[in-house]
């Protein structure tokens, strides 16, 4: 398949979508195709579902694109919160679902493609930030965002006022985007050439 | 609410942890609480970087193929209704005069022409182009550094006849611009742009950009 938009940014891909070009709208799946899936499979817990909330995901980008506002959020951002919505909302239909076990993800591979590697590498520093964080703040975003639990429904399993665990998510996703920007500046200082006499 | 506490609902309505009552009674406060509004996007793309935490299989290849098959089938399509549309003879002047203030590429255009005396190629005025119509009344209409479109937008271009405008075409903007108008050009017609949402749309909903003498 070639990539004739490979060169775009993620934002100038979302402004062809919004004409209809519909190999921007094939591009933006192949860069976030497989973490959208991710993402789905590990809320919905159910291949066939996770596609729907993909599949649905990508056509309501398709829809809206003209609505996407660059200055406001990353193309990124928009596609992963598109599809965690969707998905959330289908775990939530298809309650009994959510105590399936979860598929085991697939060995590593040796051979890294570019999108591999920098996959990889986002999950070394979002698992870094996250070991970081206090573990009740860990435990309430995880369980808020990958089990699709509302607040309430939270509070009622953890055993704790709801005050408790809305605090526990604001304080702990504060604390996450620090982490993270943490170590967007480590990586920056990373790629900064050093000069040695 | 306080506000404080409303405030805190941002980080959870970013996680999808609210139920659907609290979501809306959120984002109804959204609309009118701008300082949400931005803990709400920033929280978003701090939640979203959640989603590389672990290492998970592949979606199927027959998954992107349903997807952009689905896709090409919803492409917008252009119905023409062709309701009788007013176009204020100031309209003109007032678009350039807002458009040039937010940026946008705005050219103007004047064809002087009369019956039986169809040109072959007519001068914009206020851009670098021209209008060409051949006898048949086929046109193509001719720019250069047009600004590109905003996202989500598109120029679109109208043929007017006795007060009705039919689409007669978009485009994107650019270096060189070349479009032939779909529609014919009818003697006594005159040609306008307006800027619309991509996909173009059956009737005009913004003043034009530009507006021609009739043909």
């Amino acid at each position: 398949m070639a990539r004739d938009h490979a060169h775009l940014s993620d934002e100038a891909l979302v402004a062809l979508v919004a004409r209809a070009d519909d190999s921007a709208l094939a591009e933006l799946y192949d860069r976030f195709g497989h973490v959208a899936y991710g993402l789905a499979l590990r809320v919905v817990r159910d291949p066939a579902l996770a596609e729907d909330a993909v599949q649905d995901a990508f056509l309501a980008v398709w829809r809206s694109a003209a609505r996407f506002v660059p200055e406001r959020a990353k193309a990124s951002t928009w596609i992963l919160t598109v599809v965690h919505r969707r998905a959330v909302d289908i775990v939530r239909r298809e309650e009994p679902r959510r105590t399936e076990p979860l598929e085991a993800a697939p060995q590593p591979s040796a051979n890294l493609t570019e999108d591999e590697a920098w996959l990889r590498l986002q999950r070394t520093r979002v698992q870094e930030a996250l070991r970081r964080l206090p573990d009740q703040q860990r435990e309430a975003l995880e369980l808020a965002y990958f089990g699709g639990f509302t607040q309430s429904e939270l509070a009622d399993r953890l055993g704790e006022p709801l005050g408790t665990i809305k605090s526990r998510m604001f304080t702990g996703l504060a604390r996450l985007r620090e982490l993270l920007a943490d170590t967007g500046r480590e990586e920056e200082r990373w790629n900064t050439p050093k000069f040695t006499s | 609410m306080e506000h404080t506490e409303i405030h805190e609902l941002s980080a959870a309505y970013a996680l999808d942890a609210l139920d659907a009552d609290e979501r809306q009674e959120f984002e109804e406060h959204l609309t009118h609480c701008p300082k949400c509004r931005e803990a709400v996007a920033s929280f978003q793309e701090t939640a979203s970087t959640l989603a590389h935490d672990v290492e998970m299989p592949p979606p199927p290849a027959s998954l992107r193929d349903r997807i952009l098959e689905q896709a090409r089938r919803e492409r917008p399509n252009v119905v023409p209704l062709r309701p009788r549309w007013v176009f204020p003879a100031t309209a003109a002047v007032a678009a350039v005069a807002s458009c040039a203030a937010i940026g946008f590429g705005v050219w103007a255009a004047t064809l002087n022409n009369r019956l039986g005396e169809r040109p072959e190629a007519v001068g914009l005025i206020g851009a670098q182009g021209s209008l060409i119509v051949n006898r048949s009344g086929e046109g193509t209409l001719v720019v250069r550094n047009v600004d590109p479109a905003p996202v989500g937008k598109t120029y679109e271009i109208w043929v007017i006849q006795a007060g009705t405008p039919v689409p007669a075409g978009t485009f994107a903007g650019g270096d060189r611009v070349a479009v032939t108008l779909t529609r014919k050009i009818p003697d006594g017609a005159i040609v306008a742009v307006t800027l619309e949402r991509a996909g173009g749309v059956a009737n005009p909903t913004t003043t034009p950009l530009f507006r021609t003498g009739a043909l």
